[in-house]
């Protein structure tokens, strides 16, 4: 986990969760377009993504949309604060691949 | 038509496993009172049960929150128990489970590890001090109902042995893995 100033990487739920609200969306529907986009591959646990969206809710990376208190309808929203944190992390990411498919090939540093 | 059985858990995986085992069949669990499962017949293989240790009881706002929240996933909250909920969901809906990764599962698992550490820990209390007690009192005058509480809290601390081992090693497994997978 991030020490100093570095930031750590963002988990798998996270980061989908995060491109998932870049239209709003309730819990749900969040569940739904995670599992469509990975092809089945990421099934997000309800009680994961409750206490994912909790925490991101606390530091600002997404807004719920006002919806009287009944959180089986309350939609969130993705933050300017969220979008610069995926941009970050698409970086990263981009940095592992490009040095993964490098190393892999035989391609040296 | 509604059947119940008699049955006691200590530990939740080997409760759920049964409660999937009876779902599976046909017997849908609908209400736990002490001891006593009631079940509903319905089609075999309609449900998958998963249950849930809450930070706080069922009726705080937080665990109030919580659980509209999993029925807006479509979970139901068929029951709760002191701090614990029984959820199910219809299987044609695909796998359920509530946790999906190392940290969350972790931490459900240390939850559940200290609430129900803190019942051994209140056990072995009980059962040394009644044991005293009883003694203490049966020496002096022949009545040893102290001494047979004793026994009986020695009994259930004995019991809870093997599913706080088990509970324990499966946290420090997870964090193992968490080392290198998600």
């Amino acid at each position: 986990m991030p020490e100093s100033s570095e930031r750590g990487a963002l988990t798998e739920a996270v980061y989908y969760i995060l491109l998932a609200l870049h239209t709003p969306m309730h819990g749900y529907g969040i569940m739904q377009f995670v599992k469509e986009i990975s092809n089945e591959r990421v099934s997000l646990g309800p009680g994961t993504l409750y206490g994912a969206i909790n925490t991101m809710l606390g530091k600002g990376w997404i807004k719920a949309l006002s919806n009287e208190g009944d959180s089986r309808k309350k939609e969130y929203e993705i933050t300017e604060a969220g979008r610069r944190v995926v941009e970050e992390e698409i970086k990263r990411l981009e940095e592992l691949i490009i040095n993964g498919k490098r190393i892999i090939r035989g391609e040296g540093k | 038509m509604k059947s119940s059985i008699r049955k006691i858990y200590v530990n939740f995986e080997k409760e759920e496993k049964w409660l999937n085992e009876m779902a599976s069949i046909g017997l849908n669990f609908i209400h736990y009172s002490p001891i006593k499962y009631l079940f509903e017949q319905g089609t075999p293989g309609e449900y998958i049960y998963r249950l849930e240790l809450l930070d706080k009881l069922p009726s705080h706002p937080e665990s109030k929150a919580y659980i509209e929240f999993m029925e807006g996933t479509g979970a139901e909250c068929v029951d709760t128990y002191l701090r614990w909920v029984y959820f199910r969901k219809r299987a044609a809906e695909g796998a359920f489970d509530i946790y999906s990764d190392y940290a969350s599962r972790i931490k459900h698992y240390k939850r559940i590890l200290s609430f129900m550490g803190t019942l051994w820990g209140l056990n072995i209390g009980s059962a040394i001090y009644n044991l005293w007690i009883g003694l203490e009192i049966g020496a002096d005058r022949g009545f040893y109902f102290n001494a047979y509480i004793s026994s009986v809290n020695w009994l259930v601390a004995v019991a809870f042995m093997p599913m706080l081992i088990s509970y324990y090693k499966k946290i420090r497994k997870m964090k193992k893995e968490k080392q290198l997978y998600e």
